[in-house]
């Protein structure tokens, strides 16, 4: 009788429980795969396994970071009033010595009352960062509208051109913070893909022969120490000859090539060690298989240095974004670099805040980049194992 | 008729004053169909043996003939069981026996490939295993793939260089058998590299014991006179075979032992003076002798 009433209860519950089950190793199954592992005990909290053991792994893989990014604030702030303290007394006694006490008092009571026309150029606090990325955002959606009433305004214009055959009327504007990082991010992502695109070939053939690793040894040994800035004069006294059609992006080419250039010999070097360390039991198979040169590199030399080559391909686009920074800044082509170095130009109130602003987004974007490749691997490794 | 015929082939491995010769004056010939195996102690030379038959090396001096010619590199026709598998870690085991069907069999069509593979992997029963990876079968099962891989290849000759060596006991024992199995059922000309006089006298037609190295040269052949199919249990019972397996093991040390006392060098130990832990030697040393270990 009891059993009776009690089997469609039990019944009921089974499946449901089994469904969150699923979930949850779906989820933690995610989670790792973008990379943000650390959300795992979260989720095994959430579901209630394991709470004791579970929320002190919080504790130390969130709440400590967490903490410790907090600590980074707090001491940025004091140390920035600090700065500013120091910056503030300067102002005064020079003041002080120019014009007397009364003009040091009058300055002291302007950088009380925080009028902007006093106000001493320092580090800035993490509240002025925050305030900077709000005007940097509202500036951003000021001038998308104002793209929009441009293009508005010229679409009938822009119909007739089109009709007559003439060029299209495109907005001319300053760009906004957010596009400086898509522009940015178009131009690391072009000089990643030349980067892989020449060092992975070249890799795998210096890693398939000796003579050739030997003979551009010496060559790659010099170049890959080169920094950025020689890269990007070099760039530029090739392309400047090379193309004259004024249609061309120039500066972007040259970013982007400089980017790759620079970027392209972790790859390389970890392309050819990835190939050249084939395990010998795998090239006695190869060559008792006979297989020729096409399908040993399919099969067996790629399989193998995957993983070498991935590193490679890891650490250059972390080079790549770092040094994109650099060459934009020389370069003047548009992006993040230019952007900061413009602003380091204007010293507008705001300038040293906005700085640090785009100074967080790079940081912020590099770390995603790592974990887009990251992800990549993981993608191309679990792709390849659910083909076979 | 003889399929492979190895006459006065030596091989060294290093040179000038490191020069060490592991092979001397090796003759052996194997007949077509015939099952031999070669017995010998670790670090005797059997896997550069097998290695200069199948063509990845290559005898310093003397000639190695593969149906009357000179071997010049490896090829499928000579088929190897390596020691360690060699299985590629990124392929399933499906896609490793296809590797090798597609490279033999040229020219005929997927469909044909596809169940040449299921055929070789049915042999080594390893069906259910299909799409499993490697490294997700156990030492057993890999060697198996292995071996499914060589058969695969459709090889005139079958080297083995000690398949079964890293394996347990009982696994070793099921292994045999199918071996046994298979090479009974189309009657390749196998070569079977062993460190076990009891898998070689339940397996092979002839064993020849490899005389421990360096200079290692072959022993004489002993016969195995059991009819097939051979069984464990009844062949452990036969006088005959208790005392094949003691002349072969009592020849095996007696070698081993006779190459010990030839050699007689005495190593010098080096003079060494312990360094007590916590001295620090300020300005010139006295004596900068480099301390020598060797």
């Amino acid at each position: 009788m009891i059993s009776k009433v009690l089997q469609p209860a039990r019944e009921l519950v089974e499946p449901k429980e089994k469904v969150t089950l699923i979930n949850k190793d779906k989820l933690i199954k995610v989670v790792k795969f973008i990379g943000l592992g650390f959300l795992e005990p979260l989720v095994r909290i959430g579901v209630g396994e394991e709470p004791r053991k579970n929320a002190l792994l919080i504790v130390k893989s969130t709440v400590f970071p967490v903490c410790s990014i907090l600590l980074f604030l707090v001491l940025w702030h004091y140390g920035a009033a600090y700065l500013f303290n120091v910056e503030a007394n300067i102002k005064i006694e020079a003041a002080r010595a120019a014009q007397g006490e009364a003009a040091a008092l009058a300055m002291k009571e302007c950088i009380a009352s925080g009028d902007l026309s006093c106000k001493p150029n320092v580090l800035p606090s993490p509240s002025e960062v925050y305030e900077a990325a709000v005007t940097l955002w509202q500036d951003h959606l000021a001038i998308m509208a104002k793209k929009v009433a441009f293009s508005e305004k010229v679409a009938e214009t822009n119909a007739s051109r089109q009709a007559q055959g003439l060029e299209m009327i495109t907005y001319t504007g300053r760009p906004s913070f957010i596009d400086q990082i898509k522009t940015s991010i178009l131009t690391v992502f072009a000089g990643f893909l030349l980067a892989m695109v020449l060092a992975v070939p070249a890799g795998v053939l210096m890693g398939l022969s000796t003579t050739l690793r030997t003979s551009f040894n010496w060559l790659i040994q010099i170049l890959k120490p080169v920094s950025p800035v020689v890269w990007l004069l070099l760039v530029f006294m090739i392309v400047k000859t090379l193309i004259k059609d004024p249609s061309l992006d120039k500066s972007f080419i040259i970013s982007f090539v400089s980017v790759g250039l620079c970027s392209m010999w972790a790859t390389l070097v970890n392309t050819s060690l990835g190939v050249s360390s084939v395990d010998k039991d795998f090239v006695n198979v190869a060559r008792v298989l006979k297989l020729g040169i096409g399908k040993n590199i399919r099969k067996i030399v790629l399989p193998f240095s995957f993983p070498y080559i991935f590193t490679g391909l890891r650490i250059t686009i972390s080079v790549a974004w770092m040094v994109l920074i650099a060459i934009e800044l020389l370069a003047q082509s548009p992006g993040l670099g230019s952007f900061v170095w413009e602003e380091f130009q204007n010293g507008a109130n705001d300038s040293n805040a906005k700085i640090l602003v785009a100074m967080i987004v790079i940081g912020l974007i590099g770390f995603l980049l790592d974990r887009l490749m990251v992800m990549l691997q993981r993608l191309l490794v679990v792709s390849k194992s659910e083909a076979s | 008729m003889s399929i492979l015929q190895l006459e006065k082939v030596s091989k060294s491995y290093g040179s000038g004053n490191e020069q060490v010769e592991v092979l001397s004056d090796i003759n052996l010939t194997i007949g077509e169909g015939e099952f031999v195996a070669i017995v010998g102690f670790t670090g005797s030379g059997k896997t550069t043996l097998i290695n200069l038959i199948n063509g990845l090396l290559f005898p310093d001096c003397g000639t190695v003939l593969f149906k009357g010619k000179q071997v010049t590199g490896p090829g499928p026709e000579r088929g190897v069981v390596f020691q360690n598998y060699s299985l590629l870690p990124w392929l399933s085991v499906y896609q490793n026996i296809y590797l090798a069907v597609d490279q033999v069999s040229p020219g005929t069509t997927k469909k044909e490939k596809d169940e040449m593979v299921r055929k070789y992997i049915g042999l080594v029963n390893l069906t259910p295993a299909l799409e499993k990876k490697p490294a997700e079968l156990s030492g057993g099962m890999r060697q198996r793939v292995s071996l499914a891989r060589t058969l695969a290849m459709q090889p005139e000759v079958l080297l083995m260089d000690e398949p079964l060596s890293a394996l347990d006991a009982l696994t070793r024992a099921v292994l045999q058998k199918e071996i046994i199995n298979i090479w009974t059922k189309d009657k390749r000309t196998a070569l079977l590299i062993t460190n076990d006089v009891d898998e070689g006298i339940l397996m092979a037609d002839r064993i020849i014991p490899l005389n421990p190295g360096p200079k290692a040269t072959l022993g004489p052949n002993f016969k195995v006179p059991f009819e097939r199919p051979r069984n464990l249990l009844e062949i452990n019972q036969d006088p005959v075979y208790k005392q094949l397996r003691n002349e072969i093991i009592e020849y095996l040390i007696e070698m081993g032992n006779h190459r010990r006392s030839d050699s007689s060098d005495s190593l010098k130990l080096p003079d060494l003076q312990p360094v007590m832990p916590g001295r620090v030697f300020l300005g010139n040393r006295e004596k900068r002798k480099k301390v020598k270990y060797f």
